[in-house]
């Protein structure tokens, strides 16, 4: 059973840090704010959710287990917010150069 | 080479290229924003060193309340970024500024490697005598008996920080409220994390705090996170900075330090010594100078980032 658990880790923080990895490409390679920001909270949102899924059942339940979901909901939170003020203040600058 | 090793020399790596690129990056916002991941990076080599109450302090006040005064200070200087850079030092003096940084940073590092090994180091009798403060986290008691003087003084420190900022406002706005006016759409992103993450802040900090006496936390990482919350409010235009003429405000900015203060003269005449506590009395005289600390910390923490008084005040 642990043998199953500890795969399923290994997969799952595999793809997360993929995940990251991709959005660092976005970051680096596409061409506006906006497409930037678009790959940088894909990172965070699946990238952070597959790496905190993975690192579960290796974590203490329950409050290990809790505090690792309650960081992903505050990056989830952030991201998304931080995202939609950013995208705001890049459309102002491109409207009113 | 093992794992742990491996994440530790990218760790190390990762923090001198980051620290390069601020002092090489032109932008002074650019080298702001770095700064602020220097700071996390720093954090986490901290927890990498089992330090987690400097860690969260790095995170805390490192990265987070210096990282936001810095942003701003880099914004108001945005229109002078030009002139600033017309004037930019000639050769000589640049040589010499390099001269002057590589002599101190070898010096530096010649004193921490012509450290005796082991190390000296006071935190075995700290750890002996843990059990006389009643507190259970070695960090704290450091912070608030052993070495209270040092506490104390930081604190008052803050505060003329933040007696230094004010004195910067012009005459007719003195006794006004800090900062802009916030005007933000109501409805808007930025309102609606300011109405949903306060709650949860402030338990988050106000835990951080409590849970300092015994575990990796404390005061100035709780005062942070709660000065951070009702920063957010305020920027969201949802509440007011106070006006800096008001009571109230003076009143908690300096209850903190006063409350410390006679505690520790208290300990004089109680306790032999300043700042010494009574035999059994340690831990209630420590929660009771944490508590008085917490609102001034907050209030401080939070003013110094608002800036200077910029309205005229209420009549």
């Amino acid at each position: 059973m642990s043998l199953v658990l500890d795969i399923f880790t290994i997969v799952a923080v595999s793809a997360g840090a993929f995940f990251f990895l991709a959005g660092t490409v976005g970051l680096l390679r596409f061409p506006d704010t906006l497409t930037r920001l678009h790959a940088l909270t894909k990172a965070d949102n699946l990238g952070l959710g597959l790496v905190v899924m993975g690192l579960l059942p290796q974590a203490e339940w329950p409050f290990d287990s809790i505090k690792l979901i309650a960081i992903w909901l505050f990056a989830l939170l952030a991201g998304a917010t931080v995202g939609q003020l950013m995208a705001r203040a890049a459309r102002r600058e491109q409207t009113t150069p | 080479m093992t794992l742990a090793l491996a994440v530790d020399i990218s760790l190390t790596l990762l923090v001198l290229a980051v620290a390069g690129w601020i002092i090489a990056v032109r932008d002074t916002f650019a080298a702001m924003i770095g700064f602020v991941a220097y700071g996390l990076l720093l954090a986490l080599v901290w927890v990498r060193l089992a330090a987690p109450d400097v860690a969260l302090t790095e995170a805390a006040i490192g990265g987070g309340l210096t990282g936001a005064l810095l942003i701003g200070a880099a914004a108001r200087l945005r229109g002078t970024e030009a002139a600033a850079r017309a004037e930019y030092p000639g050769a000589l003096t640049r040589t010499l500024a390099a001269v002057l940084a590589v002599t101190v940073a070898a010096a530096l590092a010649i004193g921490v490697l012509a450290l005796p090994d082991p190390t000296p180091t006071l935190a075995p009798a700290a750890a002996a005598n843990l059990a006389t403060t009643g507190v259970g986290n070695p960090v704290t008691a450091v912070l608030l008996a052993f070495r209270a003087m040092d506490t104390l003084l930081e604190a008052i420190v803050v505060l003329l920080a933040l007696l230094g900022v004010w004195s910067l406002a012009p005459d007719r706005a003195w006794g006004g409220c800090p900062g802009p006016r916030r005007l933000v759409d109501p409805d808007g992103v930025l309102a609606w994390l300011a109405r949903l993450l306060p709650p949860i802040g402030i338990v988050v900090g106000l835990y951080i705090f409590w849970i300092g006496a015994d575990l990796p936390g404390g005061k100035f990482q709780g005062a942070t996170i709660l000065a951070a919350m009702w920063l957010l409010v305020i920027w969201a235009g949802l509440a007011d900075t106070p006006p800096i003429s008001r009571t109230w405000l003076r009143v908690l900015l300096v209850a903190g330090p006063l409350v410390f203060i006679v505690i520790g003269f208290a300990g004089s005449i109680t306790a032999g010594a300043v700042l010494a506590y009574p035999e059994g009395h340690a831990k209630p005289l420590i929660v009771a100078i944490e508590i008085a600390l917490m609102p001034t910390l907050v209030l401080t923490l939070a003013l110094l980032v608002a800036g200077a008084p910029q309205r005229i005040p209420p009549q």
